[in-house]
């Protein structure tokens, strides 16, 4: 189960929903993948008011949790507002908090972020920021009042998969009841799989979904990895060891005590 | 008067939301509004004057990550 705040959802994969080729590809994918949450996004209307009505009746077709984000915020201001229309357009507390600080590599903001979170959890809001893989910085937003983080593996969009694999362990270890979610970077099932296996609770993809050459297929491998990273997890890994240990019985091999 | 709509200077007679949106023909829409920042809730977009230079965000569900 994926703890978000007061509720519980059955799938530990989250899912977005830009850059399918198709808005049907989307969709499928969506089902595939087994999330119960998608995340989407809040932009200006355009003239008629069709675009976001046509994007609107597909993701209500799927009858999934809707997760906003703020994406494309580069200010604790921009996004504390965009939050507040994304509770008004989705009726939802819940809010997936950006704040950008660079544009080629979408570095979040972390001074911001703190900035926004403290502002928006004050204010009622269930914030889930995006954020880096830092301690420090996880730790503010968890005295700020956040039941859930979400570091990146790697910039958004990268397919790098967990470039900082002890410091995301660092973070499980040291927030053992927060619910922590990688969010961007993953580009392989492998890597959400990794992420599962490393304790946490759940992964958030899209590119890697998104713009594989099968979407729909990948949507499904994803699911694989994800609910295997987390068997695994709870079956309890056994460490790594510096040295070989022979797993078949060593007493009783034949010609063991053989005289040459 | 002008507001700023979405960031483009709009001539308009509409003093209220509801009227603005209908002359844009986004009456009945998913939207959500905020007028020079400050969101409206739905229920007072009948209530809130609106006046000359105020900038109007007028925002929908889009694809996102």
């Amino acid at each position: 189960m994926l703890k978000l705040y007061d509720q519980t959802f059955n799938s530990h994969l989250l899912i977005g929903t830009a850059l399918y080729p198709s808005p049907r590809i989307m969709q499928d994918a969506i089902r595939a993948s087994g999330a119960d949450i998608v995340t989407v996004s809040l932009r200006r209307e355009t003239a008629g008011g069709k675009t976001g009505d046509a994007f609107w009746s597909l993701i209500r077709e799927l009858g999934v949790t809707v997760l906003p984000n703020t994406a494309g915020c580069r200010t604790a201001r921009d996004a504390t507002t965009t939050a507040e229309l994304a509770r008004e357009l989705f009726a939802t507390p819940r809010i997936k908090l950006e704040v950008i600080a660079d544009d080629e590599t979408l570095q979040p903001d972390l001074i911001g972020l703190v900035e926004a979170a403290t502002a928006l959890i004050k204010d009622g809001f269930e914030v889930l920021p995006y954020t880096t893989e830092d301690l420090g910085t996880a730790m503010r937003l968890v005295e700020a009042g956040c039941r859930v983080v979400m570091p990146w593996a790697s910039p958004i969009g990268s397919a790098r998969g967990i470039t900082n694999r002890a410091a995301l362990k660092l973070l499980r270890q040291r927030l053992p009841d927060i619910t922590l979610i990688v969010d961007a970077g993953l580009g392989a099932p492998s890597h959400a799989a990794e992420a599962l296996e490393l304790g946490y609770d759940g992964v958030l993809l899209n590119t890697a979904i998104a713009k594989a050459a099968d979407p729909v297929a990948m949507a499904g491998a994803f699911k694989l990895a994800v609910d295997a990273g987390r068997a695994a997890y709870e079956a309890g890994l056994m460490g790594p060891r510096d040295f070989a240990s022979p797993s078949s019985p060593v007493v009783g091999t034949p010609f063991w005590h053989a005289v040459s | 008067m002008v507001l700023i709509v979405n960031g483009e200077r709009r001539e308009t007679g509409a003093t209220r939301i509801g009227v603005l949106l209908a002359e844009l023909e986004f009456a009945g829409k998913q939207l959500a509004i905020a007028v020079n920042r400050g969101v409206v809730p739905r229920a007072r977009w009948g209530d809130v004057e609106l006046r000359d230079g105020d900038m109007i965000e007028i925002i929908s569900p889009r694809q996102g990550g």
